[in-house]
C-alpha cells in the first residue's frame, strides 16, 4: 500500500539537510513509506526570527534539492513576521518546489495575520498546515486549539487547512473540526491510542484523514500503526495512507508541471 | 518464544478501546505469532478489593487453551493486609510476576511498604512490572490528572534485593537521560518498547539500555498493538537482537 507522510522533520539527525533526509528515507524505505513532506530547519523555534524562518526554508529547499523524487517541502512561515512570511510565500512556493505551508505556535491561527498568509496560499493553491493541541497542563502562548482553526476555516472556505495532530486530544479535536468540511485531519505526532483512527473515520469520513508521522521525533512504526491497526477497512486505509494527501495537493502539483502518478 | 510483556485486561474507563476483549486481544496474538502474553488489569488501578481483581484476572486469562495470557496480579502496598494478596498471588494463583502502578496508588518509590513488597516478591522468584506511565499528561481527564512515577529513588529502594527481576513498563514517555542510566547500572531493570518512540527508535536506544534489558511490550489494548510490532522492522536489529528482544529477555527472567 502506498504511503505518503504527510508531517516530518529533519532536526534529530546529524549532518547537512540532504544528510537528514537521506537517513530517513533509508527507515523509510524499511517501512514502505514513498513519500515525506518535510518542513521547518535542522532546530527548532518556538517564536523564529524572520532570518530563523528564511533559514528553515534554505534547509528544507536544500533537501527538496537533494530528494526531489521522494520528498516535498512545505515552507514554515509564522504570523509574527508577515511580511516576510509573504515574501517566504512567494520565493518557496510561488516560484519555487514547496507546495504547502506549516504554521507551528508563534501566534494563534484565529488572526487577521493569519488570513492573510492562508488567502494568498489559497491562491497558490496550496493547503496550510497548522499545528493544534489542547493540552490539560497548558498551551503555549501562541499555541492554536482546533476550535481557533475552525474559526480560520469558517472565515476560508475555499482554503484547504489541515488541523496537525487533529488538536492533539483528538476526540475533543475531531469533534470541533466535524462541521467543517474543507478541515482536515493529521493523524500524526500522539501516540497510537488505539480508537483515535476509528473515531476520525466514522465523524469525518476516511476522505478528510490523513498519514502523518511527525518523524523524527516519533517513530514511523508507532503512526503507521494507526492506520494499519485500525478497524476500518483497506480502503480507507488506502484513502488515509496516501490518497487523499495526493488529492489534495494535485492542483498545485499540476501547476508546477509535477506528475503525481 | 514471542512474548508480549505489556496487555492489559478490561476497559480504560475514560475510552471505550476496540480491542480490549480476550477474543480481540487472542486474535492479535495469534495473528502476530505471539506465544506469551503478561497480562495486568486496568480496574487494578482504580479498585480496592484487589483479590477480587487479581481472580478476575486470573478467570479471565484462563479462557485461552493455550495459555497465551498470563495473569501479573496487582498489588497496592497502601491498602490494609496488601501481604495477602500477594500470598494469593503466589500461591493460589501460581503467577510469575505482579504488576504495581505506584503513581495511581499514590505511594512514592521510597516507600517502605513498596521495598518490602519487592523483597516480598525477590524472595519469591516474582517479576515485578512497575508502570511508570498510562497515559499522555496532556490528554488526561481534567479531574484525573495523575503524574509519571517518579523513579529518582528506585535505584536506592532496589540497591540491596538480591534476585530482583524489575521491568518499568511504558517508562520512555518520563524516564529519560540521566534517570536511565542509573537505572542501567543496578543491573536489575529492564525496560519495555511500548512508549519508546523517535525513528528507528530501538537501534537508537540500545546504545544507552543493553539489549538484554529491553523487552517487547505493546501496551494493548489501549496501544494499537501494531506499534510495537512495526518498531522491530523499523530498526536494523540482528537475528540474535529481535529474538532477544522478542521474547528472550523475558524468557530468561522466568528461568
Amino acid at each position: 500500500m502506498e504511503i505518503w507522510d504527510g508531517h516530518c522533520h529533519i532536526s534529530g539527525f546529524s549532518g547537512t539537510p540532504a544528510e537528514r533526509v537521506g537517513k530517513s528515507l533509508e527507515v523509510a524505505d524499511r517501512m514502505g513509506v514513498d513519500k515525506l513532506c518535510i518542513y521547518m530547519g535542522t532546530s527548532f523555534q518556538t517564536e523564529p526570527t524572520a532570518a530563523q524562518l528564511i533559514e528553515a526554508n534554505g534547509q528544507v529547499l536544500e533537501a527538496v534539492a537533494a530528494w526531489p523524487d521522494r520528498v516535498f517541502g512545505w515552507v514554515y512561515l509564522s504570523p509574527a513576521h508577515l511580511e516576510t512570511s509573504l515574501a517566504e510565500l512567494e520565493r518557496c512556493v510561488a516560484n519555487g518546489p514547496m507546495v504547502a505551508i506549516k504554521l507551528w505556535v508563534a501566534q494563534n491561527c484565529d488572526t487577521p495575520e493569519v488570513d492573510a498568509i492562508v488567502k494568498r496560499s489559497t491562491e497558490l493553491k496550496a493547503p496550510v498546515f497548522q499545528h493544534t493541541w489542547r493540552k490539560i497542563t497548558g498551551n503555549l502562548p501562541g499555541e492554536s486549539m482546533a476550535v481557533d482553526l475552525v474559526r480560520l476555516a469558517r472565515r476560508h472556505p475555499d482554503a484547504t487547512l489541515i488541523c496537525g495532530h487533529t488538536g492533539g486530544d483528538w476526540e475533543q479535536g475531531i469533534r470541533a473540526i466535524q462541521p467543517i468540511k474543507n478541515l482536515y485531519a493529521d493523524l500524526g505526532g500522539g501516540d497510537p491510542t488505539a480508537g483515535f483512527t476509528e473515531m476520525a473515520v466514522r465523524e469525518l469520513g476516511a476522505e478528510r484523514v490523513l498519514f502523518g508521522s511527525d518523524i523524527p521525533g516519533r517513530s514511523f512504526g508507532s503512526q503507521i500503526a494507526k492506520v494499519e491497526g485500525a478497524r476500518i477497512t483497506e480502503a480507507e486505509k488506502t484513502l488515509i495512507f496516501a490518497q487523499n494527501l495526493k488529492r489534495l495537493l494535485t492542483p498545485i502539483l499540476e501547476l508546477k508541471g509535477v506528475a503525481v502518478g | 518464544m514471542f512474548i508480549d510483556t505489556n496487555a492489559y485486561i478490561g476497559q480504560w474507563p475514560f475510552r471505550t478501546l476496540p480491542d480490549a476483549s480476550v477474543d480481540a486481544l487472542l486474535a492479535n496474538y495469534s495473528h502476530f505469532g505471539v506465544e506469551r502474553a503478561w497480562a495486568g488489569s486496568f480496574d487494578g488501578l482504580f479498585h480496592k478489593d484487589v483479590a477480587a481483581v487479581n481472580a478476575r484476572l486470573v478467570e479471565a486469562c484462563a479462557t485461552n487453551d493455550n495459555y497465551i495470557l498470563q495473569p501479573f496480579g496487582t498489588v497496592n502496598p497502601t491498602l490494609p493486609n496488601w501481604e495477602e494478596d500477594f500470598r494469593r498471588c503466589v500461591e493460589d494463583h501460581a503467577m510469575q510476576g505482579i504488576r504495581l502502578h505506584p503513581n495511581y496508588h499514590g505511594y512514592l518509590l521510597d516507600d517502605d511498604r513498596f521495598k518490602a513488597l519487592l523483597q516480598a516478591a525477590a524472595s519469591h522468584k516474582l517479576v515485578v512490572q512497575l508502570v511508570t506511565t498510562m497515559e499522555d499528561e496532556r490528554m488526561m481527564h481534567p479531574l484525573m490528572q495523575v503524574p509519571h512515577v517518579d523513579v529518582t529513588p528506585l535505584a536506592d529502594a532496589i540497591g540491596d534485593i538480591d534476585g530482583l527481576q524489575l521491568i518499568l513498563l511504558n517508562a520512555f514517555r518520563a524516564v529519560r537521560g540521566k534517570a536511565i542510566d542509573t537505572l542501567v547500572a543496578t543491573e536489575k531493570v529492564g525496560f519495555d518498547i511500548a512508549w519508546l518512540e523517535g525513528i528507528a527508535g530501538i537501534e537508537r536506544v540500545r546504545s544507552q539500555i543493553p539489549v538484554e534489558r529491553l523487552h517487547f511490550g505493546s501496551y494493548t489494548p489501549f496501544f494499537y498493538f501494531q506499534s510495537s510490532m512495526l518498531k522491530l522492522k523499523e530498526s536494523d536489529l540482528s537475528t540474535e537482537e529481535l529474538n532477544a528482544i522478542q521474547g528472550g529477555n523475558a524468557e530468561a527472567l522466568l528461568a
